[in-house]
């Protein structure tokens, strides 16, 4: 019964912050903030959903794809995140309170 | 399944839709094509979660191979829609102002 308790727990942390990456990407100002939301947020409540799947069948071949699952999420978020982000930097995107540096936009290759 | 258990599936899911719903705003709204990708990319997260919420809730682990399927193809799309921002927004690019234009060379 304990347990229930806690794996309920992890599957409603999870869907909060599911929620919250929803939200802020919504809500955020321009690109480069909402990929925190995306990317981190989430990464995260997905994580925590599958570490609950994990426990919640708790036998060899679910617990290794839960796992699995949750190592690719780790690993390809980034390189996603960094990917789309360069592109829209490049591309020209506009910055919500920032002020390049002199001569930053040709060393960046930035259209402006 | 303990009903403490599958009320807390069943508010998670509300909460993972709502999340889809916000993403689905942002892919409609995005004022540039970068929003647009950063959206489905959060959404194939989001979707994933969802796949594993819904294993739990009809104890069946196929759905845990449908989610590291929607994880890759996710992953997928989003490199080859990075490329394809990046392609565009180079060949809109001004060309360089010191190359000389080919016509100049023939003559």
């Amino acid at each position: 019964m304990t347990w229930d308790f806690v794996l309920a727990g992890l599957i409603l942390t999870g869907g909060f912050f599911c929620l919250v990456a929803g939200l802020g990407l919504l809500r955020l100002p321009d690109l480069l903030i909402r990929m925190h939301a995306s990317t981190k947020a989430g990464t995260l409540g997905a994580g925590l959903i599958f570490i609950a799947v994990a426990f919640y069948f708790a036998d060899t071949a679910t617990t290794t794809r839960a796992v699995a699952t949750i190592l690719f999420l780790l690993i390809t978020a980034p390189v996603a995140a960094h990917m789309i982000g360069r592109a829209a930097f490049r591309a020209g995107v506009s910055l919500w309170n920032t002020k390049l540096e002199e001569g930053a936009e040709e060393q960046l290759s930035r259209r402006h | 399944m303990t009903p403490v258990l599958s009320t807390a599936i069943d508010i998670s899911f509300v909460l993972v839709m709502l999340g889809i719903v916000g993403g689905f705003i942002r892919l409609v709204k995005g004022p540039s094509l970068s929003d647009r990708v950063v959206a489905l990319d959060m959404m194939t997260v989001l979707i994933v979660s969802f796949c594993g919420l819904y294993a739990m809730l009809s104890e069946e682990t196929a759905f845990l191979d449908v989610a590291i399927v929607v994880a890759i193809i996710g992953f997928l799309a989003t490199v080859a829609l990075a490329r394809f921002v990046e392609r565009a927004s180079q060949r809109r690019a001004p060309p360089p102002a010191d190359v000389p234009p080919i016509a100049e060379e023939t003559q």
